[in-house]
Order: structure tokens, then C-alpha cells, then sequence
């Protein structure tokens, strides 16, 4: 079939959009593969599904008195529950507002050995921002009770 | 009694709306007159009701009415007046009802001012507002009632989100509200294009300044909501990616597209199908604005509301707006294309690759907000998605528009020459270069300070040269009309934007310390130094202030008060203390003590120098200014259709 310049441009036209979603698309997929992160309780962890991350998040609560500061910097180091696990977390930096005992976190970072080391600490801010995935697996944990009562207290929480 | 009157104004408001959604249609359909008439009497009756009830609210909210949920929810005793008006978009009922409220105010603009639009038009396009209006009053009705009663009436209320305590956040809502609503007169332009089969090129500038008000609006409530999340949430940032900031960021995109598609439609008549597909998706992007921040599916500190019945609502109206349009968009886009062709080197190629680029950014923005919503129903996991995946592609994407932009002012329309590019890209190139390479001594060759000058310097000269070619060319008083100062300034805020985001990335000096009262911090060139925190009281919270005093080269620059505020319901919130600048701020927010029960010994703080930081928002209120300067130009008035012919000649021969 002859080409005329006509069909010949369009073609060139085509071609070149099919060109630029390609490079879109790939740019897209691994943009979205290098930043996806993965959100796990501590006995998922220990369950061995964190091997598959070099970062990962970390959710659950702040097991009561297990917060430690360091006495002259910003290092603390706290520990992580959920119904079936525990997971020693280090942190260095300033902690969230509502950081406190038997509050849930979300902590980013990587394991070292058999702690976490997080790079960023958010507290739960109001009833929405507990993952209901999370919020289901700490509801079987013994200190039942006491979710409850801060989940109540935070539901008045506008 | 008063909260039953509120509520009975939203229903007879409903009943109005539908009214004014339906019998227009009719008659626009049936050429009756006396239906088409309904129209604006609904509108302006409406808007009565709307305003009623918003105004009870109000009056609930001052008389500290508790009786009524919603306020009981969001106020107390001690909350302040501006505070107890603000508390009324505080939460999900009063900003839906805010929503509709402004909805009606831009109805009632249109009203007023489409008197000189063919009658069979405006009449569907107010109707297209009523029906709009019809979902959102509906919603508030059967889901979202903020005059729901609580019985028995409590002595004190709760209290308003304390991050909402704040003069940035108070006025956040209604202005970024106002933008997201606007959109709906772009698309009601749009759908009534669609069911008459035609749009004439004088409808769609009669639209313009709409969109360019509703965006420019937007744009400020995007600025004011970055400038809240730097001085009130504590860590300094100004933009972060989050789902909500994404809600409000992508009809800003699609909007910002459409300003520029709307140009070329009204100018060449080209492009029709295009803009009236960017008309839809911007109003459905503000919609699902809404449905993001307001249904809870996102995990995000945003999120207030999580009723699952109100998300299938959002949803349903959401499938029926987006579905419903794009179906029309598909059965009568092809009636209503035409325009005049134009070549690869013009204007309106290169304004249409800036679109491609808009479309695409928003659409890579999508992907990642909704992403985890995905993950989740194919049973992925619980995924996040990171910052680094948007602060990755949006760059990528806005590249070639910056490098673009300095050229599209001056391409004609439908044909260009290169012999004026050649010069342009010269003249600012070696400007760019040349600035480059002083500024790589100043900033210790960081990339990214070099990239945002070069960038400012590349973008300004283009503006400044095409303001010298218009002041050489074209004689007195008609150099510089309304619509092209505002052009000129909102590309000159792109490079001051663009400026302060690359520069104050790189050059900032972050620091968090432990501190005790006397130690001293050098951080830049500035020496803070911890004077101790003491007890202090507001009118409704206790707080922690630090004394931070800064000095440089042993000179006092400031003395900083950040705060850590207990509010009456025990909410924490950090205040941080900003010293402002042109060139800089300084930024300090109190971390803990360090011994929980000794306030008076050493504290964590964070510290900051944040070089040129007020750019970026500066340069956002120049892309604002640009967008309501636009709208201002006479040309956008409405004449009668003769003149409007002898204009379009007048203009193409003049363009």
C-alpha cells in the first residue's frame, strides 16, 4: 500500500504516542514497585513475610512500660505488640504528639538482626487511620479491653 | 425548634433543587418557555433555603446549642467565637452543607449573569446545577444531617479538631470548596453543550473566566492548606503527597488544563471534544475530592467520617455523574467537534502537549492514590504508596511543559515560525545557563538549587521578553490586556514556584536535638540557642513554651515561642514558631522533655533553616493572581450575538 504524506504523518503520529505510553507505563510500574509498602504486624514479621521487603511498615501497639529514652540523645527504643507477637523497634528522632502506652503506631523502616529500625513514627490520629486490618488482628489480643476504651476515647475525637 | 427549621429548609431546598434539575430539561426539550422559566426563580429560591439553614447552624454553633449532635461534637464553652463559626466546616455534616451552600452562590451567580445567553442554553445549564444540587442536598438529608438531635442535651460540648484550631485552616474549606464547586459551572457548560449537540465558540468564552475564578480559587485553598501543614503540623513540610492533598491536587491539574484547552475552543473552535472531556473529568475529580476526604476509605489523618452507608452514596452519585456524562460525552462528542487544523509548529501544539502533560500527571496521581484501594480488593496486602513514586514522575512530566512554556506565547495560532524560537530559546537559554553557573558557587553545586534557579531564570526571561515584544509591537493601552497580564503573571509564579521548591529542598538545614536550657545549636549560619520552656494558658488549652533565641555572627535575629498546646479534651498539638522571611525562615517546634515529669530541663526540638520556602507559596498565589486577573478582562462579557461575530474577526486578525 502506497504511503501518502497524509497517512504517512498520522502514522509517524501513532507511533510516537504508542512510544511515549510505553516509556510512561514502564516509568509508571517501576515507580510504583520501588515504592509500595507493605503493612505488617509483629507476628507476621516473626512469621518470616518480612523477608520479602528490605523496607517495610510495621503496625500495632505500644506495649505498656516498654518505652525507653536514652539519657543523652534522641534514641528510644519501645516494643511492638499485636494478638501474637512482639518486635523491639529503635527510634531516633522526635516522636508524634500521641505516642504513648498501648497507643497504635505505624513505624517505616528495615529489620536489623531481630529489631526494627524505624526511620518514622505515626501515631493513630483519630478512628479512620487504623487500618481495619490491623484494628481486626489486635482485637483478638488479650488486652482486648483496653483497645476498646482508647478506641472509644478517640471515637469522640472529632 | 430552630435545628427542625434548618432541616425543613434543606427539604424545601431539595424540592426547589428538583424543580429546577427537571422542568428546564423539559422545557428546553419541548421549547416550552414557561419550563425553561422555572429555572432561575428555583435557583434563586433555593439558594434562600440554603442559606437559611447553613445560617441556623451557624446560630447553633454561637448560642452553644448543644442539643444538637453536630455541636455538641465540635464545640465547648471555651471554644472562641471564629473558632465556634469555623467549627461549622469543622467536620463532615457542616462542610457538606458548606458545599452546597457555595454551590448555590455560584448558581445564583450564573443566574445573574446568563441573562444574554440563548434562553435554551442557560436554562440547561442552571439545570444541570439544580440536579447537581439535588444529589448533595439528598446526601445531606438521608445521610449526613448536621441538625440531628442529642438527647439529653450535655452541659459542655466536645471539642473542634484542635489541628483545626487555626486561622489558615479556617478559611481553607470554603476557598478550596469554592474551588471544586466552580468546576461545576465548566461542566454544566459542558453537559448542556452535549444535549443541544453544539457549543459556539462565544458559550465557551462566556465560561472562561468561570473556570480561571474556580481555579484560581482552588489554588489558593491548595496554598493555604500547604502553608497550614508547614506551620501547624510540626515537621516543616509543605506538601506530602497525602490522599487528601492528591483530592484537592488533581482537579487543580485537570483544571489547569482546561484554562489552556478552553483558550484554544473559544479562539479556533478546535479542540471541542477535548475540553468539554476535561470539563467532565474536573468536576468528577472534585467530586471524588470529596468522596476521598469525606467517606474514610483512605487511610489519612484526614479523614473524619466512616460511615460505609455514605461512602455507597458518594459512590452511586459518583457513578452517575462520571457514567452518566461520559455516556453523552460518547453519543454526542462527535456533533459538537469542528475548528479550524493547525500545524506541528503552533500555538496550540504546544498547548496541547502542556494538556497531554496535566492529563497524564493527574492520571499517574490517581493511580497512586487509589492504588492501595486496589491492592486491597485483589488481596494484596496492605500497600502504601510511598512519596517517592509521585516526587519521581511529576518532575519527569512537568519537564517538558517548563521547557515549553517560555515558547508558547509567542507561537501564532494555527502557524508558527521558528526564526522567533530560535531567538527566544537563545536570549533565555544563555540566561538560564548563565545564571546556573554564578548560582553553583553560591549553593556548593547542589543539583537541584542549580535546576530551580536555572529554571526561574529560564521561565521569567521568557515572560519578560514576550512583555518587551508586546511593549515594542503593539501601541499604548492595548499592550497589555487583562487576559494576558494575567497569563504573564501566572507563568512568572510557575519559575518563583519551581524556585522555591528546588532551592529550599536542597538548601534546608534540618536538625533534631536534645537540649537543655543555656545549650546552643548552630545550624546554617544561625546560632539557636534553648532559653527553657515554661507553662502557659490560652482560652482553651494549656501549653508548654519553649524560648528558642536565634542570633547570627553574635546578632539577635529573633526570639521564638514554639508550643506544645493540651487542649480541654487532653488533644496534643505542637505549635511550632515560625520567624518568616523572604530569603528564609527559621523554624522551631518543641519535641518532649526529655524527663516527662520536669518541663523545665532538656527538650527535644526540632530545628530548622528553610532558604526560600515562602516561594513556593509565593509563587502560588502569582499562578492565583494570574487566574482571577484573567477572568477580569472585558473581553469575557457577554454582547450580543452581532458584536460577538465582529469580535471573533477583530480577534483573528489580531492574534
Amino acid at each position: 500500500m502506497p504511503m501518502n504524506p497524509t497517512r504517512k504523518r498520522r502514522l509517524t503520529i501513532v507511533l510516537s504516542i504508542l512510544a511515549a505510553a510505553a516509556v510512561a507505563a514502564v516509568l509508571v510500574v517501576v515507580a510504583l514497585q520501588n515504592n509500595m509498602n507493605y503493612l505488617l504486624t509483629p507476628s507476621q514479621v516473626q512469621s518470616g513475610q518480612a523477608s520479602d521487603y528490605k523496607t517495610f511498615r510495621l503496625g500495632g501497639m505500644v506495649k505498656a512500660g516498654s518505652i525507653q529514652r536514652s539519657k543523652d540523645s534522641l534514641k528510644v527504643t519501645f516494643t511492638v505488640v499485636d494478638a501474637g507477637g512482639a518486635m523491639p523497634v529503635e527510634y531516633t528522632g522526635i516522636l508524634p504528639d500521641l505516642f504513648r502506652d498501648n497507643q497504635s503506631v505505624i513505624a517505616s523502616g528495615h529489620m536489623d538482626g531481630a529489631r526494627f529500625v524505624a526511620t518514622e513514627v505515626l501515631a493513630k490520629h483519630d478512628e479512620t487511620y487504623m487500618p481495619k486490618e490491623l484494628k481486626d488482628a489486635m482485637a483478638k489480643a488479650h488486652a482486648n479491653k483496653k483497645i476498646e476504651d482508647a478506641a472509644a476515647a478517640q471515637d469522640k475525637m472529632p | 425548634m430552630t435545628p427542625e427549621l434548618g432541616q425543613l429548609a434543606l427539604i424545601l431546598a431539595l424540592l426547589l433543587a428538583l424543580a429546577q434539575g427537571i422542568l428546564p430539561l423539559i422545557g428546553a426539550w419541548r421549547g416550552n418557555r414557561a419550563l425553561m422559566a422555572v429555572a432561575r426563580p428555583a435557583a434563586a429560591g433555593q439558594a434562600v433555603f440554603v442559606t437559611f439553614a447553613f445560617g441556623i447552624l451557624v446560630w447553633a454553633f454561637l448560642h452553644f446549642d448543644f442539643s444538637v449532635q453536630y455541636v455538641a461534637d465540635n464545640s465547648n464553652l471555651e471554644l472562641p467565637w471564629y473558632y465556634r463559626i469555623a467549627a461549622v466546616w469543622g467536620a463532615h455534616e457542616g462542610s457538606l452543607l458548606l458545599w452546597i451552600l457555595i454551590l448555590n452562590v455560584w448558581t445564583v451567580a450564573l443566574a445573574a449573569f446568563s441573562q444574554k445567553l440563548p434562553e435554551v442554553f442557560a436554562s440547561r445549564v442552571l439545570a444541570v446545577m439544580g440536579l447537581i444540587a439535588v444529589g448533595f442536598l439528598a446526601f445531606i438529608i438521608f445521610t449526613s444531617n448536621p441538625f440531628g438531635r442529642l438527647l439529653p442535651m450535655p452541659g459542655d460540648g466536645a471539642d473542634l479538631n484542635p489541628v483545626l484550631q487555626d486561622p489558615g485552616m479556617t478559611f481553607h474549606p470554603p476557598v478550596l470548596y469554592t474551588g471544586y464547586v466552580g468546576f461545576s459551572v465548566a461542566f454544566a457548560f459542558a453537559i448542556a453543550g452535549l444535549l443541544g449537540g453544539e457549543l459556539e465558540q462565544a458559550w465557551v468564552r462566556w465560561a472562561r473566566p468561570w473556570t480561571n475564578v474556580a481555579w484560581a480559587f482552588l489554588t489558593l485553598g491548595i496554598v493555604a492548606g500547604s502553608w497550614w501543614a508547614y506551620a501547624e503540623l510540626g515537621w516543616g513540610g509543605w506538601w506530602f503527597w497525602d490522599p487528601v492533598e492528591n483530592a484537592s491536587f488533581m482537579p487543580w491539574l485537570v483544571g489547569l488544563g482546561l484554562i489552556h484547552a478552553q483558550a484554544i475552543t473559544e479562539k479556533r473552535g478546535s479542540l471541542r471534544a477535548w475540553t468539554i472531556l476535561l470539563s467532565i473529568f474536573a468536576f468528577s475529580l472534585s467530586l471524588l475530592g470529596t468522596f476521598l476526604v469525606r467517606s474514610g476509605v483512605l487511610t489519612s489523618v484526614h479523614a473524619f467520617a466512616s460511615d460505609p452507608r455514605r461512602g455507597v452514596f458518594i459512590l452511586a452519585f459518583l457513578t452517575i455523574v462520571v457514567g452518566g456524562s461520559l455516556l453523552l460525552y460518547a453519543l454526542r462528542a462527535p456533533r459538537v467537534a469542528g475548528g479550524k487544523a493547525f500545524q506541528l509548529l503552533s500555538r496550540e501544539t504546544v498547548l496541547l502537549i502542556g494538556n497531554l502533560m496535566f492529563a497524564v500527571a493527574a492520571a499517574m496521581v490517581l493511580l497512586g492514590t487509589l492504588f492501595p484501594l486496589v491492592g486491597d480488593a485483589l488481596n494484596l496486602g496492605r500497600i502504601s504508596v510511598g512519596p517517592p513514586y509521585f516526587g519521581f514522575l511529576f518532575p519527569l512530566l512537568m519537564l517538558p511543559v517548563v521547557l515549553l512554556l517560555p515558547f508558547g506565547p509567542f507561537l501564532r495560532w494555527g502557524k508558527g515560525e521558528s526564526p522567533m524560537l530560535k531567538q527566544v530559546l537563545l536570549r533565555a537559554g544563555i540566561a538560564a545557563v548563565a545564571c546556573a553557573i554564578v548560582a553553583a558557587f553560591f549553593v556548593d553545586g547542589k543539583l537541584k538549587a542549580i535546576a530551580g534557579v536555572a529554571s526561574l531564570v529560564w521561565l521569567s526571561v521568557g515572560v519578560l521578553l514576550y512583555a518587551i515584544k508586546r511593549w515594542r509591537e503593539v501601541p499604548r493601552g492595548r499592550r497589555y490586556p487583562a487576559e494576558m497580564a494575567g497569563m504573564l503573571l501566572a507563568h512568572l509564579g510557575v519559575g518563583v514556584f519551581i524556585a522555591g521548591v528546588l532551592l529550599s529542598e536542597s538548601l534546608s538545614v534540618t536538625s533534631d536535638v536534645r537540649m537543655a536550657p543555656g545549650q546552643t545549636q548552630h545550624i546554617g549560619s544561625y546560632d539557636f540557642r534553648f532559653d527553657g520552656a515554661h507553662r502557659t494558658t490560652g482560652p482553651n488549652w494549656k501549653a508548654d513554651q519553649g524560648v528558642v533565641t536565634v542570633t547570627r555572627d553574635g546578632k539577635p535575629v529573633a526570639v521564638m515561642h514554639p508550643q506544645k498546646r493540651t487542649y480541654l479534651r487532653g488533644q496534643v498539638q505542637t505549635e511550632s514558631a515560625v520567624d518568616a522571611g523572604i530569603f528564609r525562615d527559621l523554624y522551631v517546634a518543641l519535641g518532649e522533655p526529655m524527663d516527662a515529669g520536669n518541663i523545665e530541663g532538656a527538650w527535644s526540638l526540632r530545628l530548622y533553616t528553610k532558604p526560600f520556602v515562602r516561594w513556593i507559596w509565593g509563587g502560588g498565589l502569582l499562578m492565583m493572581l494570574g487566574g482571577f486577573t484573567c477572568a477580569a478582562d472585558k473581553r469575557f462579557r457577554l454582547k450580543r450575538a452581532a458584536t460577538v461575530r465582529e469580535d471573533l474577526v477583530l480577534q483573528e486578525t489580531r492574534a
